[in-house]
Formats: C-alpha cells, sequence, structure tokens
C-alpha cells in the first residue's frame, strides 16, 4: 500500500469519516484528564496565584496556532509542487481551526495580561506578530472566498502561506530577539523547564487534546470540502444519494 | 485538593474574572466552531442534492 492510495479523494472520504469520531473521543477525553490537572491537582503558583491556570490554555492555543500554520504551509508546498487536489483541500479545511486558535491565544493572553502586567494590550514583538498571524489566517480564507474558481483559489491561498510562513520564526524568536514584555519560553527542547513537573503535564496534555481536536475537526471539514469539489464524479454521486 | 469550598474555586483567589473569562471564551469558540462546521455540512449536502436532482 502506497501513500498514493490515501491521496485520493474517493478513498480519503470514507476513511476521514471513520477517522473523525475516535479522534473527537480522544480530545474530548484528553481535554477532561488536562483541565481536571490544571483546576484540582496543578498548586497554585508562588508568584501568581490562582491567575497563572490560564497558561492551561494559552500555551496550547498558542502552539496549535503556530503550528498548523507550518502544516497549512506544507500542503500549500505540496500541491504546488505535485498538484494533489487533497493537499489544497486540507490547508483550506485546517485555517479556521488556526485561526480560532490564533484568537484564542490572543484573548487569554489579553486576559492574563491585564492582572500581571495591567493591560490588556502592548504592542510588544511577540503579541505584535501573532496578531499578523492572526491577519494571515483571516486573509487566507478571505482570498479563498474571494476567488470563485476553486483552482485558482487554492494556488493564489498556496502562495500566501508560503509567503506567510515567514512570521512564525518571528513569532517563536521574537522573545530571543528583541526586549519584549512577554516571557520566555518555559518549556525547551535544550534545557530543564522552568516550572513544575505537573504543570508541564497539564500543558502537555492540553496540548494533546488540542491536537486530536485539530485533526478531528480538519477532518470533518476535509470531507465536506470534498464533496462539494468531487460533486460530478460517480463516487461522490452514490455518497450524496446514500446518505439522502 | 486546591479549594476550600465552591466558592474559593469560582473566585480563582481573586483572578475569578480573567481565568473564567479566558476558558469560558476558549469554550465558546470551540463550541462555535463545531456548530459552524454542522451547518456548514448541513447546507453543503442539501445543496448538492438538489443540484443532483436537476441534473441525474
Amino acid at each position: 500500500m502506497n501513500l498514493y492510495y490515501f491521496a485520493s479523494p474517493a478513498t480519503f472520504y470514507p476513511l476521514a469519516g471513520k477517522l473523525v469520531p475516535w479522534f473527537a473521543l480522544l480530545a474530548a477525553a484528553l481535554c477532561a484528564v488536562g483541565l481536571y490537572i490544571s483546576f484540582f491537582v496543578a498548586p497554585t503558583d508562588f508568584q501568581q496565584g490562582e491567575g497563572y491556570r490560564i497558561i492551561f490554555i494559552h500555551v496550547p492555543a498558542a502552539w496549535m496556532s503556530m503550528f498548523i500554520y507550518v502544516v497549512m504551509a506544507f500542503w500549500s508546498a505540496i500541491g504546488l509542487a505535485w498538484n494533489t487536489r487533497l493537499s489544497f483541500v486540507m490547508a483550506r479545511a485546517l485555517a479556521p481551526t488556526g485561526a480560532m486558535f490564533t484568537f484564542v491565544a490572543l484573548w487569554t493572553g489579553a486576559f492574563w495580561g491585564k492582572p500581571m502586567w495591567g493591560a490588556w494590550w502592548v504592542w510588544d514583538a511577540r503579541l505584535t506578530s501573532e496578531l499578523i498571524l492572526l491577519f494571515l489566517y483571516v486573509g487566507y480564507m478571505a482570498l479563498q472566498a474571494a476567488i470563485d474558481d476553486p483552482r485558482r483559489a487554492d494556488r493564489a491561498g498556496a502562495l500566501l502561506n508560503l509567503v506567510g510562513v515567514i512570521n512564525i520564526p518571528i513569532i517563536y524568536f521574537s522573545v530571543k530577539w528583541w526586549n519584549t514584555l512577554h516571557q520566555g519560553s518555559s518549556v525547551s527542547l535544550t534545557r530543564a523547564p522552568s516550572m513544575a513537573m505537573i504543570m508541564l503535564w497539564g500543558m502537555l496534555i492540553m496540548a494533546l487534546a488540542a491536537w486530536m481536536y485539530t485533526i478531528a475537526v480538519s477532518l470533518a471539514r476535509a470531507r465536506t470540502l470534498i464533496l462539494e469539489r468531487e460533486r460530478q464524479t460517480e463516487w461522490a454521486r452514490l455518497q450524496l444519494e446514500g446518505q439522502a | 485538593m486546591n479549594w476550600e469550598s465552591w466558592e474559593a474555586f469560582w473566585a480563582m483567589g481573586g483572578y475569578g474574572l480573567y481565568v473564567w473569562g479566558s476558558y469560558a471564551m476558549t469554550a465558546a469558540c470551540v463550541v462555535g466552531e463545531i456548530w459552524l462546521l454542522r451547518r456548514h455540512r448541513r447546507l453543503s449536502l442539501a445543496t448538492l442534492r438538489r443540484l443532483q436532482r436537476l441534473n441525474p
């Protein structure tokens, strides 16, 4: 069996349909465990009191906002290089979820910033580059909606994603490159995390839940997009009749 | 267990507005996205079936 087998919409559609409920179930279970740790197991922070509990959604949302964009850019590159229809559909299916996580990262950041910094918003490098990420997501979706021909929309959107991905390292390294109000990362691959283990576990489990959620909703969204695009084909017509 | 009572839990040591404001918006976004997703699928399937009936 090779990967091209799954790249065919006719194979992907029913497979995705089977996978969606499992990923949704995993997301719900991980979220329940993560929330339990966040509120009932993780202790009060000695500096930030109970206010720090916002990080259990803020950090996973911020990670997802960047990661989803990279994955979108990856699918865009594959689509432009090999002209595979499914790649463009995946990029398109991920965009609203990425925008949602970016908004959540900004919102929870503001709700953390107000009590800790005394301001809902500051124009610092980390916050500003994350806001630009939100505009990139929204711009991509607006572009897709504005171009009627799906093939042209795919290519224009893919190009935007490939240009926009330059923003991701800027967000990631902004706390190192510039003097920002935003604190440096608490979790890094090269050194021990600067937070209690149980807090780290809560965050990682919430991040995993966000992953499973993203896979579930993007596969579900991709299915609808595929059906819209393939409606003239034999298998899609059969699907539509079968579900009537 | 961190909390002595439900009141203490909801108060979040004085950070109640900020903690619950964050979690509530996140929950609203997730629920909203799932709702929009299902709505899109329902409307899209209805349109596609109508097109198919017009052009069998």
